[in-house]
């Protein structure tokens, strides 16, 4: 089973029809127990990290993702979903996360006035490193953000984590994508093991995002090409 | 570096996508959920819908409409018109709009964007304002007054005060009209979308005037517009967002080919 974590984030059904759309049978699951035969999952969100984890954590989808990482099923995590896999977000006035990966969620705070948050439109995705759920032809392409937070990874350019997560004997991760704006550059895609999380929007990223959810869904779990 | 939209805007009458010029004398150009997939298809960056008629005949948005958008295109796009409550924001997002557009209902009830943005957040909520020249009038300095209801009813509000207010209390983009520009195709209003842009911390996206590739690139560059919405360009001239976008690159404007 395909499983769409459902738990009241916003704007999911777009991710659902994107999903069908490359021949997927996306079913909506809204907490563990419905999740349990799941052996792919997308776990979008939008929303405030509070929220979110609030929801998550009420429905055991928490200890569910986990429990999915370690049993190396395939995760793609989008937008918040992605925040959310970190440590600790700054929204919110802070507010402690998944620890899945280690690192945390900081806001935009930009020098230039002009400069708007939300990131919201379409940018430039780099990808310096081949991963199974990107097209082969590098160096990127353009995808569809909308965030006022970004994830800034704890780990070094060799996915070595210099702060684990609390509880986890965590190997950190590796940044597949990353993306210019508000005055830095920050990681838009990262991974590890069957875990793939994109801060963009691939189902609103046009035929560059379905590409990326057609990978998906015939992906074994394995970070190697 | 984040890139420049093209929004392709249809208006939706009894179901069927027109043009208004100036709000008069609409003509139909087609069905909004097959139109859509053509746009998407040629490498439209983004769509609104508005649908005209629905608060005048006091009904919602068309939300099967909306549906049968979503499931052909895998781009972002704005839903408006006819969005009476918080509960008709919630179906059209939930039918896969990306964003929802406020107007008259956000002059008349400016609560209802604070509290979108509280349930939604804030990137959903889009504040869609008609801006009317008023030069010299003291009473509002920007230039320009806020009109609602499609245009005929002044609503007593600075178009730059009415912006910032709206951003504060919670809309995460600013869709603003010029309704003497609009359908005349001799240009957007530069000087009030860079007021506006310059005043908000939210993107802008700039609507009504584009007769030439030359005033997309005019409002991107010099009026501080985050995204630029056509129509006519569109709808009857049949240029293609690429065949656009190409020669906005070509005249310097960052764009997705």
């Amino acid at each position: 089973m395909l499983a769409i974590l459902d738990y009241g984030a916003g704007n999911i059904e777009s991710v659902r029809l994107a999903l069908r759309h490359v021949g997927g049978r996306p079913e909506f699951v809204r907490d563990a127990a419905a999740a349990a035969g799941a052996t792919r999952v997308v776990f979008p969100g939008v929303g405030t990290a509070r929220q979110c984890m609030d929801s998550l954590r009420s429905r055991g989808l928490d200890r569910f993702l986990a429990d999915s990482l370690s049993r190396g099923i395939p995760v793609l995590a989008v937008c918040i979903g992605m925040q959310l896999l970190f440590d600790f977000s700054e929204e919110d006035g802070g507010v402690a996360a998944l620890g899945l990966l280690p690192g945390r969620v900081r806001r935009f705070r930009p020098s230039d006035p002009g400069c708007k948050i939300p990131h919201m439109g379409w940018n430039r995705v780099d990808t310096g490193r081949r991963h199974p759920l990107l097209p082969p032809a590098l160096p990127g392409g353009d995808f569809y953000f909308v965030h006022s937070y970004y994830a800034e990874p704890a780990w070094n350019a060799a996915g070595v984590s210099h702060r684990p997560a609390a509880g986890a004997d965590s190997p950190g991760g590796l940044v597949y994508g990353a993306t210019a704006y508000a005055g830095l550059t920050f990681a838009s895609a990262v991974g590890t093991g069957s875990l793939f999380a994109t801060q963009f929007h691939p189902e609103k990223s046009a035929a560059a995002g379905l590409d990326i959810l057609a990978r998906f869904l015939v992906w074994d779990g394995s970070p190697c090409c | 570096m984040l890139l420049k939209r093209l929004i392709i805007c249809l208006d939706i009458r009894d179901g069927k996508v027109t043009k208004g010029v100036r709000f008069v004398d609409n003509r139909e150009v087609g069905d909004p959920a097959s139109l859509a997939r053509r746009y998407y298809e040629e490498g439209v960056d983004e769509l609104v819908f508005y649908d005209i008629t629905a608060s005048a005949e006091g009904r919602a948005i068309d939300i099967d409409m909306v549906r049968r958008v979503a499931e052909r295109i895998f781009i972002p796009f704005t839903v408006g018109g006819g969005l009476g409550s918080l509960s008709d924001m919630r179906s059209a997002l939930l039918a896969g709009a990306e964003k929802v557009s406020l107007n008259s209902l956000a002059v008349t009830n400016p609560a209802l964007l604070e509290e979108g943005a509280r349930e939604f957040g804030r990137q959903c909520v889009v504040l869609g304002l008609d801006a009317k020249r008023r030069p010299g009038d003291p009473r509002f300095p920007s230039g320009c007054e806020v009109v609602i209801r499609g245009g005929r009813t002044p609503a007593g509000l600075d178009v730059v005060e009415w912006a910032k207010r709206a951003a504060d209390l919670g809309a995460g983009e600013i869709c603003l009209n010029s309704i003497d520009a609009d359908g005349v195709r001799d240009g957007y209003d530069l000087d009030i979308t860079r007021r506006v842009a310059r005043a908000v911390p939210v993107p802008v996206v700039a609507s009504g005037g584009a007769g030439k590739i030359i005033h997309l690139r005019d409002v991107l560059l010099r009026g501080g517009a985050d995204a630029a919405l056509i129509a006519s360009l569109a709808h009857i001239d049949g240029r293609t967002s690429r065949d656009i976008k190409q020669e906005l690159s070509g005249l310097g404007v960052a764009v997705r080919l």
